[in-house]
């Protein structure tokens, strides 16, 4: 009986006690950098997709909301033809992000993407690339990847080594 | 008392009534939002209170479903009994002393009878919807609010037994001398407890415990019947407040400053305010400690209590 | 006065015509609720208040609802109708019929006999029904009151719980 008193008492305290609310359309709530939010396509320094196509974001997807289709500019980059996010299905799991070998897809922290129309929620790649590195500034995947493409032969890669000679003895 | 008076009365009660009801959406919204650290609604009008208004048209716009395997005339009936019983209820309650729709020899057993018929309610809803949620509930409500009406009238007679009448307004009028929260405060918080109880409010809301039974005995029910319910649910606890007011605290007595209409609807307010507060901080008792805590602790307490008031009456 | 009575009076005939023809049980309780309540408002007006409040407390409120609770309980549905109608043979309804006819009749016999109508109403307060039950009627509470208490025991026995020992799981199937 006392203790019904007491939690009433201690309940009727938090009167006076400071709102814990945040006015939304006014105020808006802190998000940490690294919330889950809108998915976007980051891009190279030098301003070139980071996306390779390479379908393992697509593949990780819990609710198949991504599709993509890969293919290759005259220097053998590949890029993705289309790459279209269904924001209806999305879960914003962050499982793409994880899967992405190349820091291309990444998580923004922005939620405010509501529709009245339904269609609108499917994004584009034009909606969805972004004039950003995004989390990894800097980093460059045909800079540091051991392929060979338009520019850039095997071996001159950052941190590359050239390509040892297998049909020589030579040391 | 003219009849243009009598007639002016009855529908500033009902007017004021019905608008109490709708409002204390909006103020029970606020407090718990008080109580809990948060805003409430505060979008809609100066403080929020036009929320009563969307809320409302929003019910009134709802899809109005009976269920294609209900019983459909009980099934509406239902909520239309809550309200009916609610607002024949108030007629006898003196708000001052020439503001009372009835003055009516029985009120106190009108009134009894009339939250007894409440049940039905409950048990014709919950059955009507024919679904095993809405049974469930109404079962749980049928029994409860049947074991707290019993000691609800029990606590009761103590004040009969010092106002020596079951008339509302002779009863208040006793209370010049003292209000009878003194001598009658264990028969004070029986009958809070088994007012509590019979609204269903929350922390005996087992009928429909939304954790446990979907909603209870109205999982079915949708629109302006939902709302019949809800505003039922509203006006007991008015009723309720107002009753606790009369039979304890001395109605419309009050210090002269004031209107007696002023401190009678003040006494509500402040009932109607402990009411939400209770919402705010009980946890909901499992269901048969319920009725055990009724019928082993409140019913001898109450009898206990009926019994030593007659004994002190009967000597002085 | 005669307006109001006439009104209670037909809607209690009529209700009770209804608990008496439908079908569905549930219904005719709700009709049986109806009946009992303009039966308290012919109590009223003839000048019972207290009786009337308590018809509709005790009866309409209390036992119909507990009635209504175990009806509600019930799986009620053709093949019940059917096992009904196995049961209902004439030579089971047969007397008590007859019975009900005698009494029906002497009934009509007694109100045309009374041709006075009742006049100069008395409010019963709630003062003198007590006085009533505790003085001329005090066997008749007594009585009823051993009976509760008969009524009570016999529940309080069905509905003891034998303590248990063992968890429920544990404890063998035959009892």
């Amino acid at each position: 009986m006392f203790s019904l008193l007491r939690s009433m008492w201690l309940v009727f305290l938090h009167m006076f006690h400071k709102r814990e609310t945040y006015q939304y359309p006014e105020e808006k709530a802190p998000l940490p950098a690294r919330w889950r939010g809108r998915i976007a396509l980051t891009r190279d320094p030098d301003g070139g997709e980071r996306c390779v196509g390479c379908y393992l974001c697509a593949a990780a997807c819990p609710v198949d909301c991504i599709s993509l289709q890969a293919t290759e500019d005259e220097h053998g980059r590949r890029y993705p033809e289309f790459f279209r996010i269904n924001f209806s299905r999305c879960i914003f799991c962050g499982f793409c992000e994880e899967a992405c070998p190349t820091y291309a897809i990444q998580l923004l922290p922005d939620f405010e993407m509501a529709e009245y129309n339904r269609q609108n929620l499917v994004y584009e790649k034009e909606n969805l690339l972004i004039n950003s590195q995004g989390k990894y500034p800097g980093y460059n995947y045909y800079k540091v990847a051991g392929m060979a493409i338009g520019g850039k032969d095997k071996g001159e890669a950052e941190r590359e080594e050239p390509p040892v000679d297998i049909k020589s003895l030579l040391p | 008392m003219s009849a243009g008076h009598h007639w002016l009365v009855i529908g500033g009660v009902l007017f004021v009534l019905l608008n109490t009801a709708a409002g204390l959406i909006w103020l029970e919204r606020r407090m718990l939002a008080l109580w809990q650290d948060r805003y409430g609604p505060n979008r809609a009008g100066p403080f929020g209170i036009l929320v009563v208004l969307a809320d409302t048209l929003k019910l009134f716009f709802k899809e109005d479903w009976i269920p294609p395997f209900a019983d459909k005339v009980v099934f509406v009936f239902a909520p239309a009994v809550v309200v009916a019983s609610v607002l024949l209820s108030f007629t006898v309650i003196p708000f001052a002393p020439n503001v009372l729709v009835a003055d009516f020899n029985v009120g106190l057993l009108f009134f009894l009878a009339m939250s007894s018929m409440g049940v039905y309610s409950i048990v014709l809803g919950g059955w009507a919807s024919n679904n095993k949620y809405a049974l469930l509930g109404a079962m749980r409500g049928a029994s409860q609010m049947i074991s707290y009406e019993v000691f609800m009238g029990l606590s009761v007679m103590g004040v009969v037994i010092l106002s020596g009448s079951f008339n509302l307004r002779e009863i208040v009028e006793a209370q010049k001398s003292g209000w009878y929260i003194l001598p009658q405060i264990v028969g004070f918080f029986i009958f809070l407890i088994a007012g509590i109880a019979e609204t269903h409010r929350l922390p005996f809301d087992i009928p429909e415990a939304e954790s446990e039974l979907v909603a209870g005995f109205h999982s079915e029910y949708s629109g302006m019947k939902f709302g019949m319910f809800f505003i039922g649910e509203y006006m007991g606890i008015t009723l309720i407040s107002a009753m606790v007011v009369t039979l304890y605290f001395g109605g419309w007595l009050g210090p002269a400053f004031l209107p007696p209409v002023i401190w009678f609807v003040l006494k509500t307010f402040a009932f109607i305010m402990l009411f939400i507060l209770l919402r705010a901080s009980m946890p909901r008792p499992r269901y048969d400690q319920l009725m055990e805590y009724g019928w082993k602790i409140l019913f001898p307490l109450s009898l206990v209590n009926l019994l030593i008031t007659a004994a002190i009456k009967l000597m002085l | 006065m005669g307006v109001t009575f006439y009104i209670a009076a037909a809607i209690a005939v009529l209700s009770t015509i209804m608990v008496l023809t439908r079908f569905n049980i549930m219904h005719a309780l709700l009709w049986l609720v109806v009946s009992l309540l303009s039966v308290a408002v012919i109590f009223y007006l003839y000048g019972a208040p207290f009786m009337a409040s308590l018809e509709i407390i005790v009866y309409a409120g209390a036992i119909m609802v507990l009635i209504i609770f175990f009806v509600m309980m019930l799986n009620l549905g053709p093949e019940m109708y059917r096992q009904e109608k196995q049961w209902l043979k004439p030579s089971l309804w047969l007397f008590p019929a007859v019975f009900c006819v005698i009494l029906l009749g002497e009934l009509v016999y007694l109100i045309a006999q009374n041709r006075t109508p009742a006049t100069g109403i008395k409010v019963v307060e709630a003062k003198a029904v007590g006085l009533s039950l505790y003085g001329p009627y005090l066997l008749a509470v007594e009585l009823s009151a051993m009976l509760l208490m008969a009524g009570i025991v016999g529940a309080y026995h069905l509905g003891r719980q034998k303590k248990k020992t063992v968890h429920r799981f544990l404890e063998s199937n035959v009892s």
